[in-house]
Parts: structure tokens; C-alpha cells; sequence
């Protein structure tokens, strides 16, 4: 643990490069001990690859209600193995570009989410002042108004287009991640080499950015993948109450047709099972890494 | 690695305080009613701060907000003027205008002509009934599952019971909702169809009469169990980890020593110090389930104030959505500073 064999050091950047190698080697080294999390990340490159070739193997076509060739409501079977829906489209092919909606979505928006999260956690622990004050405080309220109204609201303010729905999930789940962040930044704060920093002049933007942003980001980068979670069930939400938007399929998008197009009383089970299964297998693999990797992060999780 | 922290919980004394344990309470923090005091009071504070995003939100709406809502409306001269003074003029007279009294909007819904509190006071009653169900049940069968599956972690019903909450935690409820209906009411294969596929009543019953109380637990069961089986995933995992975390203290071993039994430790020490995370959550929830049944009472056409919401949606009818938001924000709000009071009368190192 110690020792890590560092070859010859000349200057300090390459000193904090190579103990900073060790480290993501160190933090792997631990993941890949934990099967969950390695049965996660294998799931979740799957759709990732699903996401990138479906435009080469199903054309954008086919997603055409006009366009649609397959009889209506079939059940599964060897032309279309997950059946078709109420316009003759084959589920797969639905499937399969839902994928890349949904996934967009689910890391766009946890990318707003985490980067307003970093950023309000680090300031509100840093600055002592009014400043940290009112961000804890803002913080809190946010932390109050239930998601789904609020979602719900703004994606009638704004309007159902990809870009706004993105916008939506990230300031609506943006105050746990500040939370932890702020935490975890107080918690730096206390240590003795900020001191030292402080005593040898550092000003304010020097230590959150050299000293408080590092030590916290490891928890951050855990707490992404569980958001991502959240963002994708959102969206899913969303579009299921019909707040996606309405010209791009997402597994959301398709469980709305099912409840809309009377998929439910027709008994088409094959049109309801698929996408709500990829939802299920997709937010259960982030789950999944996000808890190893918070293993990583914190020893004490540990032999759980 | 394993570093023995001196405070450990003190073993469960007897359940009246003796004379020593009540003074260290009073010198640790403030007496439980200037805390429920203190606390109500942020509450509110809140409640305040939500109140102003509530107008500035609905007030970010694009368009004239008087023709959205008299699009399709028989309205006369007289209340359009009323309305112009409530919606049109400068953005200070109207939040004075609407700061007065944000909770009797005399403004009707432009869905149903009627006030709006109006329409969610007959929309409340079917969402406690749902919510508060679906919350005994997910709250009795998720601790006890949790509690069975921390004390003998590593078994056999440890590892199922974990996968299957792991699963549930993942599942969009409104498509668990969708499942079972498939299943149980438009009946797939060899399934049956023995549950109504939605609504509240079955129209030729009086929901008075024997039958007609039969008939709403009928319609009553499928919504109640989605969300029953998506809560119970969560707290069942919470408390999981809360066993386990009080599993290796010392004070289990002390009450082992003393010759107690497996069954009398784990219901008498380990359970009792457990509950705490699981009471804050569950108290907590209650607030957002409230909101959170939009999907599952649109799934089941469940006449509440969900449904409700969706139908607000629809419209988009913008004087209904802002008297259900502000309603849902402060059942929220109110659950957590109740879950506070709570925790702090159970524990009192919370109150510092």
C-alpha cells in the first residue's frame, strides 16, 4: 500500500501524477473485485453499443408510423422478434433507439446536475459568510420541492423538446449532490494542509480548485452513476406523461403509446415488457456500479 | 482498519428516564418543545419560499395567460376584468395581488369551472386512501424483511431478498403498475382477470353498502400494491443496513453474555436502535409518495389528486397545477419538520 515503486521523480507535478496512477489503479484493483459492479459496467457498454449501431441496423425509417410495414399487434415471432405495435412498427427496432434517448438524456442530465452540485457544495462549505449561508439554505428549499410537480411544471413552462426535458432533470436533481459535496468539502476544510495553504497565501479560487475540488471528486464521480439512475427513470416519467419530446422515441415515449393506444386492454404484453425491462436492467447497472464504486471511495463500506 | 470508537450506544435502558439520563439530556440540547418550535418556524419559512417560486414559475408561462385560460370558456365581461386585475398588470401588483391569500384562489379551474380547491378537496380522499394503505403495508412487510435479511446476512433469504429489492428499487412504478394490470385484470396466458382495470367504484354498486366496501378493496388492491411493493424495496434496504450497522456493536454482545436468547436480542437491543433511519424515511416519504402517485393513479384511473395532476397537465390547466403544486410542496415540507419532531422525541443526540 505503501510503496508503489515510482520511477525517478523530478518534479513535483510528476510526483502528483504517478501517486494519482496509483491511486485509479489502487481504486480498480478494488472494483473489480466486486462482481456487481463488473456485471454492471459489461450491461451497461451493451446498450452503450446498442445506442451507437442502431441507426446501421435498423434505419430511421422504420420508425415511421406512415412507413410501417409489419402487421398491427402482432406477437413475437422470427421477423419481429419482440412483436409490433399498434401501427405495424416492430418493438425492437423502438427499443433499440430508445436506447440512445433515454441514455442522452440520463448522462446529460446528470452532467447539469453534478456540475451545479459540485460547484454550489464546494462554495457553500468554503465561503463562511453570507454567501455559504444563503447556498445551504437554497440548498435546503430546493431539497423540499418535490421532483415531479416541479418537473412536471417546468416541462410545461418550457415546452417537451430533448434539450428542455435534459434541462429539467438536471435543476430539478442537482441538491443531494450538493449536499454531499458540501459535507465532504467542510470535512477537507478541517485538514491541516488547507492550513498550510491558507497560511502560505492561497486564495480562495487556489483552494477549492487545488485542494477541495480533488478530495472530493472520487465521492462525486460515485454519486454520478446512482443520478444517472434517477435522470433515466425521470425521463422515463416524463415522457410517459407525455412531457417528452413527442418527436423521438425513448422507452419512456413507448410505454405512453402502450397506456394511450389501448396496448393494456389488448393484452399486448410483448408491446409493454421490453422497454420497461431495459429501464429495469439499465438504472439496476448504474445502481450497481454506483454502489461499488462507492466502496471504492469509502473504506468503511468495506467486507458489506 | 477497524478503529473501536469509544461512544458506543448505550445499551437500551429501562423505557421510563431515570433522574441521571433526563439531566444529561437537558444539558445535551434544547427541551423537544423549543426544538418542534424552532423547527415548525424553518418549515414555514420554507413554505414562504416556495409560495414566491410558485408565482414567479406560473408567471414564466408563455403566452397571455388570459387567453389560456379562457380559450374554449364561457366567461362574462365582469370576471374578465377580475381576471385582467389578477393577471395582467405589473408583475408587483400581481404578486401583492396574489401574495394576500395564495391558498383561496378565488380563480376557477379552467378544467372544471369550479374553484380549485374545490375540485383537490374532492380528489383528497381517494389519494389518502391509496397512499395511506399503500404505507402501512410497505411499512410492516419492508422492515420485517429488512430486519430478517441484515440479522442473518450471508443466508439464503438475505441474498433473494436483496436481488428482488434491488430489482423492485429499479422499476418505474407506473410500468410495475402496467404489469399487473396486464396480468391480473386484462388476464395474459394462463393468468386470470380477476381485478377491475381501474376507477374507484364499480358503477352498479353503492360504495356505502357491504358489496360496495368489497368492491372499492377490489379496485383498490392492484394501485396499492405497486406501490406497496416499489416502498417497501426501499425501506427494506434501508433497514438491512441499519441491522447490520447495529450487528457488530458491543452492546449485543453484552446482551448475549447475559444469556439472552438470539430472538430476545434481536428484538429487545438490535431492532429498537435500528428503527431510527427507517422511522425518518418512512415519515419523509409520506410527503412524496403523496406526489409521487401521479404515474400509479394514472395508470389506475385512481380518482385522486394525481389523476388529477395528469388531467391539470392536459390542459394545461395553469390555476389547478399551481394550487396542486403548492399543495404537494407543502405536504413535503410538512413531513419533513414531522419526521424532525419525531426523530428528536425518539433520539435525543439529534437536537443539537
Amino acid at each position: 500500500m505503501t510503496d508503489i515503486g515510482v520511477p525517478v521523480l523530478r518534479s513535483s507535478r510528476s510526483i502528483a501524477w504517478a501517486r494519482r496512477r496509483a491511486a485509479w489503479s489502487r481504486g480498480w484493483a478494488i472494483f473489480r473485485r466486486q462482481r456487481s459492479g463488473v456485471v454492471g459496467v459489461a450491461i451497461l457498454v451493451i446498450f452503450v453499443v446498442v445506442a451507437f449501431a442502431a441507426p446501421f441496423i435498423w434505419p430511421a425509417s422504420d420508425l415511421d408510423i406512415s412507413r410501417a410495414t409489419g402487421p398491427i399487434l402482432a406477437p413475437p415471432s422470427w421477423s419481429y422478434p419482440f412483436g409490433t405495435d399498434n401501427a405495424g412498427r416492430s418493438v425492437l427496432t423502438l427499443v433499440a433507439w430508445g436506447t440512445r434517448v433515454s441514455l442522452l438524456v440520463g448522462v446529460a442530465a446528470t452532467a447539469i446536475s453534478m456540475i451545479i452540485g459540485t460547484l454550489v457544495g464546494i462554495a457553500s462549505g468554503h465561503y463562511k459568510g453570507l454567501i455559504g449561508a444563503s447556498l445551504e439554505r437554497l440548498t435546503d428549499w430546493f431539497l423540499v420541492i418535490p421532483f415531479l410537480p416541479l418537473a412536471v411544471v417546468l416541462a410545461t413552462i418550457l415546452g417537451a423538446t430533448l434539450q428542455n426535458v435534459i434541462i429539467v432533470i438536471g435543476i430539478t436533481s442537482w441538491p443531494s449532490t450538493a449536499r454531499i459535496v458540501r459535507a465532504q468539502t467542510l470535512s477537507v476544510e478541517a485538514r491541516p494542509y488547507l492550513e498550510r495553504a491558507r497560511a502560505l497565501g492561497a486564495g480562495d479560487w487556489h483552494q477549492m480548485r487545488r485542494h477541495v475540488l480533488p478530495n472530493v471528486m472520487p465521492l462525486v464521480l460515485a454519486n454520478t452513476t446512482l443520478t444517472v439512475a434517477v435522470a433515466i427513470l425521470s425521463e422515463t416519467t416524463l415522457a410517459f406523461l407525455g412531457l417528452g419530446p413527442s418527436d423521438k422515441v425513448s422507452w419512456g415515449s413507448i410505454l405512453e403509446d402502450v397506456f394511450n393506444g389501448a396496448g393494456i386492454s389488448q393484452g399486448a404484453w410483448w408491446w409493454l415488457l421490453p422497454p420497461g425491462l431495459c429501464v429495469v436492467v439499465v438504472v439496476l447497472a448504474f445502481t450497481l456500479v454506483g454502489r461499488a464504486l462507492e466502496v471504492v471511495v469509502d473504506p468503511r463500506m468495506r467486507g458489506r | 482498519m477497524a478503529v473501536v470508537l469509544p461512544d458506543v450506544e448505550p445499551p437500551p435502558g429501562p423505557a421510563v428516564p431515570t433522574r441521571r439520563r433526563r439531566r444529561r439530556r437537558r444539558a445535551a440540547g434544547e427541551s423537544l418543545g423549543v426544538y418542534a418550535f424552532k423547527r415548525t418556524l424553518i418549515g414555514l419559512g420554507t413554505t414562504v419560499f416556495v409560495i414566491v417560486v410558485n408565482f414567479f414559475l406560473f408567471h414564466a408561462l408563455p403566452g397571455d395567460p388570459l387567453a389560456n385560460y379562457t380559450r374554449g370558456r364561457n366567461v362574462d365581461q365582469d370576471q374578465i376584468r377580475a381576471l385582467r386585475k389578477a393577471y395582467n398588470g405589473p408583475l408587483w401588483d400581481q404578486f401583492t395581488h396574489y401574495i394576500q391569500n395564495p391558498f383561496s384562489s378565488r380563480i376557477d379551474s379552467a378544467r372544471f369551472s369550479q374553484p380549485v380547491w374545490q375540485v383537490i378537496g374532492d380528489h383528497v380522499w381517494p389519494t389518502i386512501l391509496l397512499v395511506g394503505t399503500a404505507t402501512v403495508l410497505s411499512t410492516i412487510f419492508g422492515l420485517l424483511i429488512g430486519i430478517r435479511a441484515g440479522w442473518t446476512r450471508g443466508s439464503r433469504f438475505d441474498k433473494w431478498s436483496t436481488a428482488v429489492t434491488l430489482l423492485l428499487y429499479s422499476v418505474p412504478e407506473f410500468w410495475l403498475g402496467m404489469m399487473l394490470l396486464i396480468a391480473f385484470s386484462t388476464g395474459v396466458g394462463p393468468l386470470p382477470a380477476i381485478f377491475p382495470s381501474g376507477g374507484m367504484h364499480s358503477a352498479d354498486v353503492d360504495p356505502t353498502s357491504l358489496a360496495g366496501v368489497w368492491d372499492t378493496l377490489k379496485h383498490l388492491f392492484l394501485p396499492c400494491a405497486t406501490l406497496a411493493l416499489v416502498y417497501l424495496a426501499e425501506y427494506s434496504l434501508v433497514m438491512r443496513a441499519s441491522v447490520l450497522e447495529e450487528k457488530s456493536q458491543d452492546y449485543l454482545t453484552t446482551a448475549r453474555a447475559k444469556g439472552l436468547r438470539d430472538k430476545m436480542v434481536r428484538r429487545r437491543h438490535a431492532v429498537p436502535n435500528a428503527l431510527l433511519p427507517s422511522i425518518t424515511l418512512i415519515f419523509l416519504n409520506v410527503g412524496f409518495i403523496i406526489s409521487g402517485a401521479v404515474t400509479i393513479e394514472t395508470v389506475f384511473s385512481w380518482p385522486g389528486l394525481g389523476e388529477l395532476t395528469f388531467q391539470a397537465i392536459g390542459g394545461p390547466d395553469v390555476p389547478l397545477l399551481q394550487a396542486l403544486f403548492l399543495l404537494f410542496s407543502v405536504a413535503v415540507i410538512a413531513s419533513n419538520v414531522i419526521a424532525d419532531i419525531v426523530v428528536a422525541a425518539v433520539d435525543p443526540r439529534t437536537r443539537s
